[in-house]
């Protein structure tokens, strides 16, 4: 069978056209997400957008240039933070004078209806889901692409490793 | 809009037949992926663009993930013995959930009337009416998801941190001491 | 009626879940399964004519509700449409480790060895 072509990555064409685009990807990803509460997006779709940019990446260079841009450790990390983020937003609602769990706190003033810093703590829980989705989707997909089988591996795959 | 959303929803059908039909693996993921985008569209002409840009997302990550589990393993069934009353039981089975289902549409309000328009206390008209001055925020939907119902969205992303946790708890590999070299995975 | 249509795919994808033996085609009749009931709850929100739930700065909140799309269906399938992929990740690896451990992709071969 034909060596395995995922671990080096695709040819310079593909490479030079993803690494322009992973960052425009990104950029998009992060405008849904911060101005999620005013057009449509919002936390999951941004970072499902955000995921995008990275599978990208990882599918385009090699599975060994994804993880040293983003390792396993520091992407947990950040879907753990993200989990967490979203949940401060809800105790904070607690804590607030007589407040309910999840209380919007902060409230908005009349003049700033239409403007990016609105929507009182909707644009926090919007990263705090962004971040959440976009490295748990990118971790999930990591695990899979990078899987080998125990029975298939023979020399041409340990050559690769 | 009647006759478009038709026309969509019958491509989807037939790719979706034309998926589960099938022998090569290959083709039975890219109709899937036909089936995804052609849902996509459906959104956007049902007036829902949040939902159509999750749609385009997801569907492209998991045709990738497919792809990617199906691509050199094309170890189909080689049995031929077909059992045909397998089928016609399971065929059966189907339409009688189909013809239950038919029946209970009919007492559905009309397509295009939604149910808010029937009950003057329904919760999406207060939320529709009172939504901007709640939160502050233009986009109903987030302001849905993320203030009125943030109990639910909070449930929502334990399931999914509670999915990929199991996703990556099933390829785990310790490292094995009669190889040399490590495998890969999560140590 | 389009409803029926609806429920016509995810009578397909019933079908296709009851029927397979590959254990990868069973988790594209549960993904065609999904699809149709996410439209399905979109289809019964509709009102024909509407607009997205997207206040305009110009719009006053009464005309607003007469005129848009309920909103309600459009959060649960949002959060649910994301779901969706996680739970396909975790099936895709469940058959893959299935493979390992079988060799074969075939549900009633899998069935027969045992230990």
């Amino acid at each position: 069978m034909k060596p395995d072509p995922h671990n080096k990555g695709m040819s310079v064409i593909v490479k030079t056209v993803a690494r322009w685009l992973k960052g425009l990807i990104l950029l998009y990803g992060i405008y849904l997400v911060l101005y999620g509460h005013m057009t449509p997006g919002g936390g999951f779709a941004g970072g499902v957008v955000i995921a995008c940019a990275f599978v990208l990446m990882t599918l385009a260079a090699g599975e060994d240039q994804g993880l040293s841009f983003f390792p396993k450790a520091v992407s947990s990390t950040v879907d753990s933070i993200g989990l967490l983020v979203f949940l401060a937003v809800a105790w904070v609602g607690t804590w607030w004078a007589s407040g309910a769990f999840f209380k919007n706190v902060i409230d908005t003033p009349q003049q700033s209806y239409f403007s990016l810093f609105s929507g009182g703590t909707i644009p926090i829980s919007n990263i705090g889901l962004g971040l959440k989705v976009g490295s748990s989707l990118f971790l999930v997909f990591t695990v899979l692409a990078a899987f080998r089988l125990i029975k298939n591996i023979d020399s041409k795959d340990e050559d690769t490793k | 809009m009647i006759e478009i959303l038709t026309a969509l929803i019958l491509l989807s059908i037939i790719a979706a037949i034309v998926a589960l039909e099938t022998d090569d693996l290959l083709h039975a993921v890219i109709a899937l992926g036909a089936v995804g985008f052609l849902l996509a569209i459906a959104f956007v002409f049902l007036a829902a663009p949040d939902i159509a840009i999750v749609q385009i997302g997801v569907e492209v990550i998991s045709l990738v993930i497919l792809v990617r589990a199906t691509s050199g393993r094309n170890d189909a069934p080689a049995n031929p013995r077909r059992r045909h009353l397998g089928k016609v039981i399971a065929v059966t089975l189907v339409g009688v959930i189909g013809l239950f289902g038919v029946r209970s549409f009919t007492q559905f309000p009309e397509f295009g009337s939604p149910v808010m328009d029937r009950f003057a206390d329904a919760p999406s008209v207060t939320y529709l009416l009172e939504g901007l001055f709640q939160t502050g925020a233009p986009n109903i939907v987030t302001a849905v998801l993320l203030d009125f119902r943030a109990y639910d969205t909070l449930g929502e992303a334990t399931v999914l941190f509670c999915a990929v946790l199991g996703a990556l708890a099933i390829l785990r590999r310790k490292a094995r001491v009669s190889n040399d070299k490590e495998e890969d995975g999560i140590k | 009626m389009i409803y029926s249509l609806c429920l016509l795919l995810i009578l397909v994808g019933l079908y296709g879940v009851i029927v397979s033996r590959h254990t990868l085609k069973i988790v594209i009749g549960l993904v065609i399964m999904e699809h149709g009931v996410h439209l399905l709850l979109i289809l019964i929100g509709y009102r024909a004519g509407g607009q997205p739930p997207i206040v305009d700065p110009g719009t006053l909140p009464a005309l607003f509700a007469g005129q848009s799309v309920d909103p309600l269906p459009q959060a649960l399938v949002l959060t649910s449409i994301v779901i969706g992929l996680g739970v396909l990740a975790l099936l895709v690896a469940l058959c893959v480790r299935l493979y390992e451990r079988y060799g074969t992709f075939d549900v009633t071969e899998i069935k027969r060895l045992r230990g």
